[in-house]
């Protein structure tokens, strides 16, 4: 649903009730969306499905959050992948050396990256566009060349090997391909839900003032400094959540995870699928991970299929692929309203 | 009550504002004229905490804002509009409301809650009432005209409640007529809200018209400050509009 529509659904209708409406419907659509993802282990016995399924869950709450800087607050990061590798490194990590129970490895790694992304966040934020972009670049590097040279930690250029634990809890056993499999589901939708709540509350139209308008926000009392460095850090949480759906996947953590190669998919992704509606990068990233999957099946030239599809999006579309549908049905409502 | 005592900013060498002191009781509508670089936005930019002044005070009911940073200025009850509309483009007008009552009662780092806030609801309906904004509700700000866009910009200032707003240029860029309606809007605003209101306006007949109090700045300096009468007969203020070059500076 675009912004557009929001504010047409709550023409003179009681706000309490239509906003509370909203928050129903939107969980309504999570739990039919977990629904139907968690039967199709029934339906199918194919496990490259599921692991496409994963693979978009990871891809899919990282680029989304991406989308909370990009699209939302008008923050241009080029270094949003570096809580992606933290969080796969964070979490392979704690599991290997300490042998904590998967839930607490979570959470500590969640802890870890909040604690990183302010301080990295309270550096880059005051700085604007081409400054913001190319410094969290600059973090992403750090944190790269970080990984690399500290092999005795980090297993350096051949990532954490020797496989993450799995211990079962709560009856969950992640070495089970289908658990595996419904976790990451659940992980994502949840961690959907959440950004979703968080792009459709009052903190979620400050990042909007902010990214249409900063300096008339800051007259209006807010503190925009604190606003992007709040949103910073909530989208560095989904991306490491991602990066720990990625570590389940493969059981290990690659040095790949942290490059800047990540952020440049992230920001593709978003490119593809489109920035003004909060599904576009759920969208763009199915595009991305099947045009990949198939392109590299034909070709190894798929280099250059992927740069032909960039271009049609960015030269052709000028926009999203959501972001075209969405702007289609607009135009198609508003005709039919007999303007 | 705002007292404005000595305020001074220098760019390099030029005095933008120079020694500045004056006194906006409650309540009362003062224009502020002068020449192109008079120093007028820069004025309100001081007084606002968009620039910061190298000495003086800016007093709201005795208590010191001069140097304090724009959100902190704004809480204490000085709301501004600007010369050309600031405003959020791609919210639509209720929602700009909403989001800056929301702003205003310190709920818009909320995120627990869906937007908008059900008691933000009265007071954004209220304003968009006074201005005239009510039917176009749902229209994105920037597909409005750009006299809509101006009352906008002065309906997120007034939505906030000041206790002084400060408006420059009103009517910047609009035709004779919609000049007068937006004036008109102004002297209503200030009328029914009792709220003290600063403004700066080009157009003589305008200021002349409807001010009670007039200021006029010069180089970063008063050079007059009265009633519509003392200042249209004042020698220095008919030099520094019609006499010689300079005489802004000499006087």
């Amino acid at each position: 649903m675009t912004e557009l529509e929001a504010g047409r659904a709550d023409r003179l209708a009681p706000v309490r009730s239509v906003s509370a409406l909203q928050r129903y419907r939107d969980v309504l659509i999570a739990l039919i969306a977990f629904a139907v993802l968690a039967t199709l282990p029934l339906l199918t016995d194919s496990k490259a499905l599921l692991d496409f399924v994963i693979r978009c869950s990871a891809y899919g709450l990282f680029a989304t959050s991406l989308n909370l800087l990009v699209g939302y607050t008008g923050l241009t990061s080029f270094g949003h992948g570096m809580f992606f590798g933290l969080g796969a490194y964070s979490f392979g990590l704690i599991m290997q050396k300490l042998g904590v129970p998967i839930p607490v490895a979570f959470v500590a790694t969640l802890a870890i990256t909040a604690l990183v992304a302010a301080v990295i966040g309270a550096i880059c934020v005051r700085l604007k566009e081409i400054y913001f972009a190319f410094v969290t670049l600059a973090f992403q590097m750090l944190i790269h060349s970080t990984i690399l040279s500290w092999a005795s930690f980090t297993g350096g250029d051949q990532g954490l090997r020797g496989g993450i634990p799995r211990p079962a809890f709560l009856g969950i056993n992640l070495a089970n391909h289908v658990d595996l499999y419904v976790v990451s589901c659940a992980l994502l939708v949840l961690g959907l839900l959440a950004m979703r709540q968080i792009a459709q509350s009052p903190f979620g139209y400050t990042l909007r003032m902010i990214r249409d308008n900063a300096a008339r926000a800051s007259f209006l009392g807010i503190d925009v400094w604190r606003a992007k460095l709040t949103v910073f850090v909530l989208a560095a949480l989904f991306a490491s959540m991602g990066g720990m759906v990625m570590a389940l996947f493969v059981s290990g953590a690659y040095p790949e995870f942290a490059y800047w190669t990540i952020s440049g998919e992230g920001i593709f992704i978003n490119m593809l699928g489109g920035v003004s509606t909060f599904l576009g990068p759920m969208v763009g990233t199915v595009l991305l991970l099947l045009l990949n999957d198939t392109v590299t099946r034909f070709t190894e030239y798929h280099g250059i299929v992927l740069g032909v599809v960039i271009l049609f999006f960015a030269l052709g579309l000028r926009k999203g692929l959501l972001d075209f549908v969405a702007e289609w049905y607009t135009h198609r409502r508003d005709a039919g309203e007999g303007r | 009550m705002l007292e404005i005592r000595n305020l001074a900013k220098s760019f390099g060498g030029v005095k933008a504002t120079n020694d500045v002191s004056l006194d906006f009781p409650d309540g009362s509508l003062t224009a502020v004229i002068g020449p192109n670089g008079a120093g007028k936005s820069t004025f309100f930019n001081l007084i606002t905490g968009a620039l910061k002044p190298d000495s003086g005070e800016v007093l709201l009911d005795g208590v010191d804002l001069a140097g304090r940073s724009p959100p902190e200025i704004v809480r204490h009850g000085i709301g501004r509009a600007f010369q050309v509309a600031s405003i959020f483009k791609s919210l639509t007008v209720q929602e700009t409301m909403l989001a800056a009552v929301s702003a205003d009662q310190r709920t818009s780092a909320v995120l627990h809650k869906r937007f908008p806030l059900p008691e933000t609801r009265d007071r954004a309906e209220h304003v968009m009432e006074l201005l005239g904004l009510a039917g176009k509700r749902n229209r994105t700000a920037a597909t409005l005209s750009h006299g809509d866009q101006k009352l906008l910009d002065i309906a997120l200032a007034l939505v906030l409640e000041p206790k002084v707003l400060l408006l420059d240029e009103p009517t910047a860029g609009m035709g004779p007529e919609e000049r007068w309606r937006m004036i008109d809007k102004v002297r209503e605003l200030w009328e029914t809200q009792k709220i003290t209101v600063v403004f700066i306006e080009h157009d003589m007949d305008i200021v002349f018209k409807i001010a009670p109090k007039i200021v006029v700045l010069c180089y970063g300096r008063i050079l007059a400050n009265g009633r519509p009468d003392e200042i249209r007969n004042d020698s220095a203020v008919i030099e520094a509009y019609l006499g010689t070059e300079h005489a802004g500076a000499a006087a």
